[in-house]
């Protein structure tokens, strides 16, 4: 009798934890949970009987997942909001082309400045803009004595060393947009100088997006690289952070995408509809989303002082996303190999580079010029691109990088041996020449 | 007895071999396809290059990249030091409670047993908000004295949240070594001259060492396996946290990620094989029941003892103090306690989400019943059957403690992927059901233990007499066997309970979908927003009390023996 009940028990835990929705669509999203249970919760209200599903993966993983599982697709939609991991799937062909209706798409305008809100063929479509900057804490910056941030050049430079935070761009979508914003802003060059200098004023590189604003939010680090509903959310729900776009910076719209072969088309379809309709694109202004919707007569209902993408120039970068999409695999590698992994001796090169520096503009004495030179030298060794933009753009070296050549992991080492090396040098010049101005 | 009473007994012998041969070949074969194969197609993927040839090309990349000789590097220093300064804590803990009677030793004992309780990436977010650069303890540091302690840079983090994690693991072990050593051995060589701390060094170390190194080796197990402590205090440069980061960022053909997982496995078979004299099933069988003498304490002794177990409870019990306060605050940013306080976040997780919670009670109870089910046959074949395979059984059996999460969880993703299980309609790693397997898996080895422990407290005359009346010999297992043994199968039951409540490492790559995630799951996506983790806090502060109730109902039921539960 024991074992009869035994059985049923198990029987019907398993009815109610499998209890099958009637009609559900399956989203693969980057987005923090405050976005998609917002947009889960109004879509359910608007349509019941469709269950909204989320399998939250970071974009990267989102991609491979895709691709993993293209025979057979498990999931309707991907959320994300990297332009060039849509570029990437659809190149794939893993998206599918849609139309949504007329009445829908006419309110929002073709253009973000000189950015397409949606791509040309139909495989997916901008949602909300969304522009880069930094957050700080202020809290912190008080306790620290900083001034608060304007420019990403401030990012360089004595004052901040240790205070910021940043996340790897290969783990992080939003990330790897701020880096070729920088990239194409400033040239590959004099790009790569910031980011080297910006990275040895790191205090830490995140494995997550997220890792970012939560540091600076509860004030392990002062100055973080967002993306702006990240600051704009956190100070709407009362913390004491504040945010900033910087004055060239890209305002790129976020996407949304139907996978090809997905299970649940109709709802798919529904899905999309609705975030692109007005009652969906209002759901932006909540508080703990805080994003800037696509149509812009929404404004007019926005809480006080809200960004309009619309109205005030922000950017004065004109995203390049081919150009972006292209060298994506390269640009992620190259950050993680010579910044990421080799953060450590990056930094304590900038420490000593700025020590150095320091000992020199107090020091009255005879080798001040020599030491002078030592430092320029050990500023070089420590911004130096690893390689050039031509390389970067190689389709030979590209497409190696995708395969399962060798090439990849070669290249790899190559970068990091040498970040290695130059970084030690440097460290070893800055401290000949803090030795010599004494 | 006579001729014609003996050959009824040999032919029930003889008829109820098959039936145990065939539940010895079902087993062999459910182990072989959710234990062994998921590791061989591992091992399989880190072995053969892209024309699926032998090769050993993927090891030798290994080895030249300095990125991944540094994370090797890295883990088994990290693995070294959680177990030396874990040893430092839970030997005297250990001698304390094991030796002396005093008032309040079963506080200090369930205290000193709490910190298994707190899931490592849990409390590393709080060890965070006290601990951390910005944290309370620092923050203090620097408004008197001008300065601040880097307790949680790097792998100075990991170590520390992993040695308060899993000191507990040494001491419980080493306490059950030190509380079976025979008074009268130590006795005599007191009579002989030999005092103090040489009697400690050439008469109780010796004898207190297999549980010591028992509890050492499955501590660096362990610590090598955690992936939630890395990814939540941001170091990546360990081989669990590269593999997890190379299969999910790069995919599932990449060949680095699985060479890294063959790393993990040789390295945790390694210290399994050293520990295996130590936590053979006879060595654990007969520690059970056995008591030594203890000597209670008064006085100055009694106050140097409290003291002693306050300053090692103190710190190792932060990450709880932390957790609590992280759930009830809406602001604590960059100031010593939080400046908001909230009651929102247990709404939240009571009312809005409840599902990570009732997920966790299905999946647990589930998988603490199937392997519970397996362990109790399991035993039962290994101690009354002399069948061929009883060997390969214990070593398939005892293999999942030597396969860190994020391995076995990558080699169901590679097996079970893309191919409709039979009966389900989609992947088994489409559904809820791989988390209940991989859950039920990883806890064999200990359910295993339980049940053999408590089967050979049972004299096989009792079975033989329930068969000589008549029944057969199922019939006998339930209504003989299992009520004599229920007493192993709740222990084994409630371990893996406890200890599955917050399993992230598997756990992280295996949940479909965030609905079907247990609260170590919801845990992390909420730790993922950084608006949420007050929330995360309050399922943390769930996760503990559920944990808690576990234990306390072990300790309950079982009493002194409860610690040996926890072993292994």
């Amino acid at each position: 009798m024991k074992r009869w009940l035994l059985i049923s028990w198990v029987f019907a835990l398993c009815l109610t934890a499998n209890s099958l929705q009637a009609k559900e669509v399956v989203i693969v999203t980057s987005f923090p949970k405050e976005l998609f249970e917002g947009y889960k919760k109004a879509f359910e209200a608007r349509y019941p009987g469709v269950a909204v599903v989320v399998k939250a993966k970071q974009t990267n993983e989102g991609v491979t997942y895709l691709r993993e599982t293209r025979a057979k697709p498990e999931a309707d939609i991907f959320w994300v909001s990297a332009p060039d991991a849509f570029q990437t799937l659809k190149k794939d062909g893993l998206l599918e082309k849609y139309a949504p209706p007329k009445d829908i798409m006419g309110k929002i305008p073709a253009k973000i400045g000189n950015f397409p809100v949606h791509d040309v063929d139909g495989t997916y479509f901008g949602f909300a803009i969304s522009g880069y900057g930094l957050m700080w804490n202020k809290n912190y910056l008080q306790g620290h004595k900083l001034v608060a941030p304007k420019e990403w050049t401030d990012l360089a430079g004595p004052r901040y060393h240790g205070h910021l935070v940043i996340s790897a761009p290969s783990r992080s979508g939003t990330t790897h947009l701020t880096i070729e914003t920088i990239l194409q802003a400033y040239g590959w060059e004099k790009g790569w100088n910031l980011l080297l200098a910006a990275g040895g004023n790191m205090g830490a590189i995140t494995e997550r997006s997220f890792g970012v604003p939560e540091a600076v939010i509860s004030g392990q680090y002062g100055i973080g690289v967002v993306i702006d509903f990240f600051g704009l959310a956190a100070i709407a729900s009362g913390q004491p952070v504040d945010f900033v776009y910087p004055s060239l910076t890209s305002v790129v719209p976020a996407s949304v995408g139907i996978i090809k072969g997905a299970p649940n088309m109709d709802e798919a379809k529904t899905f999309v509809n609705y975030l692109l309709s007005e009652a969906g694109q209002l759901v932006l202004f909540s508080p703990d989303i805080a994003r800037l919707p696509v149509i812009p007569d929404l404004y007019a209902k926005a809480p006080a002082n809200y960004p309009n993408p619309f109205k005030t120039k922000m950017g004065g970068v004109d995203f390049n996303d081919q150009l972006s999409s292209g060298r994506r695999d390269i640009v992620n590698s190259l950050f993680d190999h010579v910044i990421t992994f080799r953060h450590k001796e990056l930094k304590d090169a900038w420490a000593s580079i700025y020590k150095a520096e320091e000992a020199v503009a107090k020091s009255k004495g005879p080798n001040v010029a020599q030491a002078r030179s030592l430092i320029a030298e050990a500023r070089k060794l420590a911004s130096q691109a690893p390689i050039d933009e031509k390389k970067a753009g190689d389709k030979e070296i590209i497409a190696g990088f995708r395969g399962k050549s060798g090439l990849k992991a070669q290249l790899e080492t190559e970068w990091e041996s040498a970040a290695k090396a130059n970084y030690a040098k440097a460290k070893e010049l800055a401290d000949k020449a803090a030795g010599m101005a004494r | 007895m006579a001729t014609s009473e003996a050959a009824p007994a040999l032919r029930l012998r003889e008829r109820t071999d098959w039936v145990q041969g065939a539940v010895m070949a079902a087993l062999l074969a459910l182990l072989f396809v959710f234990i062994l194969y998921p590791i061989l197609r591992v091992l399989w993927v880190a072995l053969a290059d892209e024309h699926s040839r032998p090769t050993l090309i993927h090891f030798q990349n290994f080895f030249w990249r300095p990125l991944f000789r540094e994370a090797l590097w890295n883990t088994l220093w990290s693995g070294f030091l959680v177990v030396v300064f874990g040893s430092l804590i839970a030997v005297p803990l250990a001698y304390l409670t094991s030796r002396f009677e005093f008032r309040g030793k079963i506080w200090l004992q369930t205290l000193a047993t709490l910190p298994l309780v707190v899931p490592p990436f849990v409390g590393a977010v709080a060890f965070q908000q006290i601990l951390g650069r910005s944290g309370t303890v620092n923050l203090l540091l620097m408004r008197w004295f001008d300065f601040s302690i880097p307790f949680m840079d790097g792998l100075t983090g990991v170590i520390l949240v992993q040695t308060l994690h899993f000191f507990p693991f040494i001491m419980l072990n080493t306490a059950v070594s030190l509380s079976n050593i025979d008074a009268s051995l130590e006795e005599a060589a007191q009579s002989m001259g030999c005092h103090g701390l040489r009697l400690f060094r050439r008469v109780t170390l010796p004898l207190m060492l297999p549980g010591f190194i028992a509890g050492s080796l499955l501590t660096f197990i362990r610590s090598i396996d955690d992936l939630g402590t890395p990814l939540m205090l941001n170091y990546k440069n360990l081989l669990a946290p590269q593999a997890y980061l190379r299969i999910t960022t790069i995919g599932l053909d990449d060949a680095d990620g699985y060479v890294i997982c063959v790393m993990l496995v040789a390295l945790s078979l390694a210290a399994l094989l050293a520990a295996r004299k130590y936590l053979s099933l006879a060595e654990y069988a007969t520690v059970q029941g056995a008591r030594g003498a203890s000597r209670p304490i008064r006085g100055k002794k009694l106050v140097l003892v409290f003291l002693i177990s306050a300053v090692a409870l103190a710190i190792s019990l932060l990450p709880h103090l932390g957790i609590v306060l992280l759930s009830f605050s809406k602001v604590w940013s960059f100031s010593v306690l939080p400046t908001r306080f909230t009651l929102d976040n247990y709404q939240e997780i009571l009312f809005r989400v409840s599902h990570f919670i009732k997920n966790t009670l299905i999946y647990t109870g589930l998988a603490a019943g199937i392997a519970v089910v397996l362990g109790a046959a399991i035993a039962f074949l290994l101690l009354r059957s002399r069948l061929w395979g009883r060997n390969l059984l214990d070593a398939l059996a005892t293999l999942p403690l030597a396969i860190p999460g994020v391995v076995l969880a990558v080699g169901y993703i590679r097996v079970f992927h893309g191919w409709e299980f039979p009966g389900l309609g989609a992947p088994l790693t489409s559904t809820w059901f791989v988390l209940v397997i991989v859950y039920a898996v990883r806890r064999l080895p200990y359910t295993v233990r339980a049940c053999y422990a408590a089967l050979q407290q049972v004299h096989v005359s009792l079975e033989e007499s329930a068969q000589n009346l008549g029944a057969n010999r199922l019939r006998t297992f339930f209504r003989v066997t299992m009520p004599l043994i229920s007493g192993g199968l709740v222990a084994g039951a409630l371990i893996a309970f406890v200890t599955t409540c917050v399993e992230l490492s598997s756990t992280i790559m295996l949940v479909p979908r965030i609905e079907l995630g247990p609260i170590s799951y919801g845990i992390y996506v909420y730790m993922q927003s950084p608006l949420g983790r007050g929330a995360g806090a309050a399922l943390g502060v769930v996760a503990i009390v559920m944990v808690a109730i576990g234990t306390y109902l072990t300790y309950r039921i079982f009493g002194a023996r409860a610690g040996s539960a926890f072993r292994v």
